[in-house]
């Protein structure tokens, strides 16, 4: 059940690092309660995701990296090799000696189909050197040239080659609207990738916008002078979930689900602070100890999802006793609701106004891309953000 | 990393030119204390054994022998080039660089665009080729001219219509010095609006300076260092002005100080491409971020601290100081006001020991005082280059995308049309072959319709900001 990584541009370069630097960490720190055996379990299983053995017992990353340009792959090589814990394989980049300029026609257009063959081999050796392969891990950033706009190339190209695998898109928005969450990442890959329960997040193919949340939200650091029960965690967690809240601190109590039998107050308005944020499907995964004895009851009222599924579809749980790194108990939330549409109707919004005036739109002409090629994404992108708002 | 190819044409453009590589030298030697060819220095320089006859000198790693610069130089006089080659610099530029002829272009567009351009052409290009050849990733060309005169106006605006043939993916990045309103050039204003249209069509990013800017900013640098605050020493290696340490000897010229202002300008912007930093940016991001609409890309630059442009040492006043600056009238390159007109976008290039936290800061401050059009308001583009310029702490090169430069356009267009209703000095145009009186109209109205795009987008100043309605979607 092996996975590839696909990391692009400068930002997917470096998040990359972190998430394997974090999982491998994970997989030495210490068994905490669990068993011997199963902790051993979990490690085997962790390095056969993400690693491939080779020589001297060094692990090395399933991971292809791809830049435009030299210095953050050499950057994050480096770094890797540096830690002398794990690595990244010799011959697993591909890089070229200019940038993308910040222009995603550029990325798609050019590099794209230049390149196209060079990327897409290295990223079959990855994959054949999987004993059992289950799907891609693609990470890439929004608003620059070559995670965005090459990114989007390969994952066409990827959704061509390999129909049939898992494909998952970590994507960076632009500077704030979002954050971005690697622990979160690397705990709840683990135990991705099994497919029917991403057909239960994923319900619905115009529905596939996913959002992660984890608690506690504290350095590691100051750990040992905080105990937490599972049930102060999973109420902050469903609240988080409610009143759509991106950390701890700061949660909104005021929002509530609808009284059940109810509809909803309204139609999610965007321009209303306090509203309820309704799901379709979620995922709570636990990790740690005394975690059997967790109560998630608080996560299947129906009042919090929309009618489509039958509640015991909508809401999973995965529990394990091996805690995550140093982290006593901790709870990870994948969400697919309305999380995003705020967001994501801030940067449509911002777009369009560019787009009404005509701004900037040569530079992408240049490379191919037309002003049809603008509209068709916005007509995609109103869509999405209407659909959720009905939910 | 890319590489660059600097184009010098003219006696304004190559004497700036050499400013910059004597400069650029300077510095690359201040910071490569090893003397190892490495890819910062190569994007401006090559290696080269010179003890090899022929071609084949160039070694790409590996300890420096002899730098030669990635330079054309082209003047349709012998007086300035010869001077370069017989100077300090000489061995900094490969004699199958040059092209230069006798007589001068006369202080005629025509002469320069029609006659030498077609004379010249086939050397220019296999020059072009060559060094093109020699780069292992050439990523722009700069041009360095006036507009004022007949070689570095005429031949310098000809030969971007070639780049831009010929090397289609390369940036073209223009420096272009403007006549002032005090110009020695009669026919100036016919060569600037000739010149003009050739910039609106075949440049990617103009950098529009002026003398009498130059000149007001040299003049404030003198007050304060004469002014005798207290503080002030001689730098002994900082780069600039003039002084003890330069290459240049001749400092009695006023105008040594002002192209070292220029050159100063060239080597801040090409820092973030020579040197590494945390946020890098390359010069293609340059055109991506600050070009809206292709005809707009004449880029306001400043520069700031005004003393990291002399060789003394005042106190560091407050970083925010520096960046406040670069928004004043009084520190721009070009007689401008971007404060009081609008932005399309701004870039601010930092040089040395500031934090991203110290550029968010201040572009939040300063944001309220600006204006930005409405569908940019977040039109900021910044980068971050950790090697600051020698002898100084931190240095500002801010280029904005404004309306302001629209003045700029007006006079010309009316000192244009004072001497043409007259019809002053048209004969001396004419008669070169190639000339029309089409190529005057076509050309004042290549200006006026420049000038027309400022006047729309100032038109939507101060109306409030509202969001364009919608796709609406069914659902």
């Amino acid at each position: 059940m092996s996975i590839v990584t696909v990391q692009l541009g400068q930002c997917g370069n470096q998040i990359g690092f972190e998430v394997f630097d974090a999982l491998l960490r994970d997989s030495h720190s210490s068994q905490g309660l669990c068993s011997k055996r199963e902790n051993e379990a979990y490690q085997t299983s962790c390095k056969e995701r993400f690693f491939s053995e080779e020589e001297n017992g060094v692990p090395i990353a399933r991971a292809v990296l791809v830049d435009m340009e030299p210095k953050v792959i050499n950057q994050t090589l480096s770094k890797a090799a540096q830690s002398g814990q794990w690595k990244y394989g010799k011959h697993a980049c591909f890089c070229q000696k200019q940038g993308s300029g910040n222009n995603w026609a550029y990325g798609y257009s050019v590099h794209g189909p230049r390149h196209e063959e060079s990327i897409m081999n290295l990223i079959q050796k990855e994959v054949e050197k999987c004993d059992s392969f289950s799907g891609f891990f693609i990470i890439m950033s929004m608003a620059g040239g070559t995670g965005s706009g090459l990114g989007a190339f390969v994952t066409q190209n990827l959704q061509d080659q390999y129909p049939n695998s898992l494909k998952m898109n970590q994507i960076i928005w632009p500077y704030g609207t979002g954050e971005v969450w690697t622990y979160t990442i690397c705990k709840n890959l683990f135990f991705f990738f099994t497919g029917d329960l991403m057909e239960h997040l994923v319900a619905h193919p115009e529905f596939k916008m996913l959002s992660v949340r984890n608690i506690p939200h504290m350095s590691e650091n100051s750990l040992a002078y905080s105990t937490f029960t599972w049930a102060g965690l999973l109420k902050h967690l469903r609240q988080m979930l409610i009143s759509n809240a991106k950390m701890e601190e700061g949660i909104d109590w005021q929002v509530r689900p609808p009284l059940s039998g109810l509809p909803p107050l309204g139609k999610m308005s965007l321009s209303k602070d306090l509203h309820f944020n309704t799901s379709i499907a979620n995922l709570v995964i636990l990790r740690g100890k005394d975690v059997q004895s967790a109560d998630v009851e608080g996560f299947k009222d129906p009042a919090l999802y929309t009618s489509w599924l039958e509640p015991v579809n909508a809401f999973n749980v995965w529990k394990t006793q091996r805690a995550f790194s140093k982290y006593e108990k901790s709870a990870v939330l994948v969400s697919n609701s309305q999380f995003l549409v705020k967001p994501l109707d801030m940067i449509v919004k911002k777009a369009w106004n560019m787009f009404a005036s005509k701004a900037y739109i040569h530079q992408y002409t240049k490379f191919g891309i037309e002003e049809e090629d603008f509209l068709d994404s916005f007509t995609l992108l109103e869509q999405v953000i209407a659909s959720y708002c009905n939910l | 990393m890319t590489q660059s190819v600097v184009v010098q044409v003219g006696q304004c453009g190559n004497q700036i030119g050499c400013c910059f590589w004597d400069l650029a030298l300077r510095e690359h030697a201040a910071v490569n204390q090893k003397g190892i060819y490495d890819e910062a220095i190569s994007s401006f320089f090559r290696n080269v054994d010179t003890r090899v006859v022929g071609d084949g000198g160039s070694i790409s790693k590996g300890k420096i022998r002899s730098l030669k610069a990635r330079a054309i130089l082209i003047d349709m006089e012998e007086g300035v080039v010869n001077e370069i080659l017989q100077g300090p610099l000489r061995d900094v530029f490969d004699t199958n660089q040059l092209i230069t002829d006798i007589s001068g272009s006369g202080n005629n567009w025509a002469v320069g665009h029609k006659v030498f351009g077609s004379l010249y052409q086939d050397q220019i290009l296999e020059k072009l080729r060559k060094s093109a050849e020699q780069c292992d990733c050439l990523q722009c060309f700069f041009i360095i001219h006036s507009m004022g005169g007949g070689t570095g106006s005429g031949l310098g605006t000809f030969l971007l219509k070639m780049l831009e043939d010929e090397f289609p993916e390369v940036y073209r990045f223009v420096t272009s010095i403007y006549p002032s309103d005090e110009d020695d050039v009669i026919t100036s204003p016919y060569n600037s609006i000739l010149a003009m249209k050739e910039l609106n069509e075949h440049a990617d990013c103009v950098l529009p300076i002026d003398n009498q800017s130059l000149f007001d900013i040299i003049s404030k640098i003198d007050l304060m260092v004469n002014s005798g605050k207290l503080g002030t020493t001689v730098k002994p290696k900082s780069l600039v002005t003039s002084s003890s340490g330069a290459l240049k000897k001749c400092h009695k010229k006023p105008f040594d100080a002002m192209n070292n202002i220029v050159a100063n300008l060239l080597l801040n912007l090409t820092s973030s491409a020579r040197f590494e930093g945390s946020l890098n940016m390359d010069l293609s991001e340059i055109s991506m971020n600050l070009v809206p609409f292709p005809r707009l890309h004449y880029l306001v630059a400043s520069l700031t601290p005004l003393y990291t442009l002399a060789d003394v040492s005042i106190p560091p006043r407050r970083l925010d100081q520096m960046f406040s600056d670069a928004f004043s009238k009084d520190h721009q390159l070009l007689r401008a006001d971007p404060k009081h007109s609008l932005y399309l976008a701004c870039a601010l290039m930092v040089r040395g020991n500031v934090q991203i936290s110290d550029l968010r800061r201040n572009i939040e401050r300063l944001k309220p005082s600006l204006q930005f059009v409405s569908w940019n308001q977040e039109g900021w583009k910044t980068s971050l280059c950790s090697i600051p310029p020698v002898g100084h702490s931190h240095s500002l090169l801010a280029l904005a995308n404004n309306t302001c430069v629209k003045p700029t356009f007006m006079e010309l267009k009316e000192r244009y049309m004072r001497l043409y209703k007259k019809k002053a000095h048209l004969h001396h145009y004419l008669q070169v072959e190639g000339m029309e009186e089409s190529c005057f109209t076509e050309a004042v109205s290549s200006l006026s319709a420049l000038i027309q795009e400022y006047n729309q987008l100032d038109a939507t100043k101060n109306m409030p900001v509202q969001d364009l309605p919608r796709l609406s979607i069914a659902v």
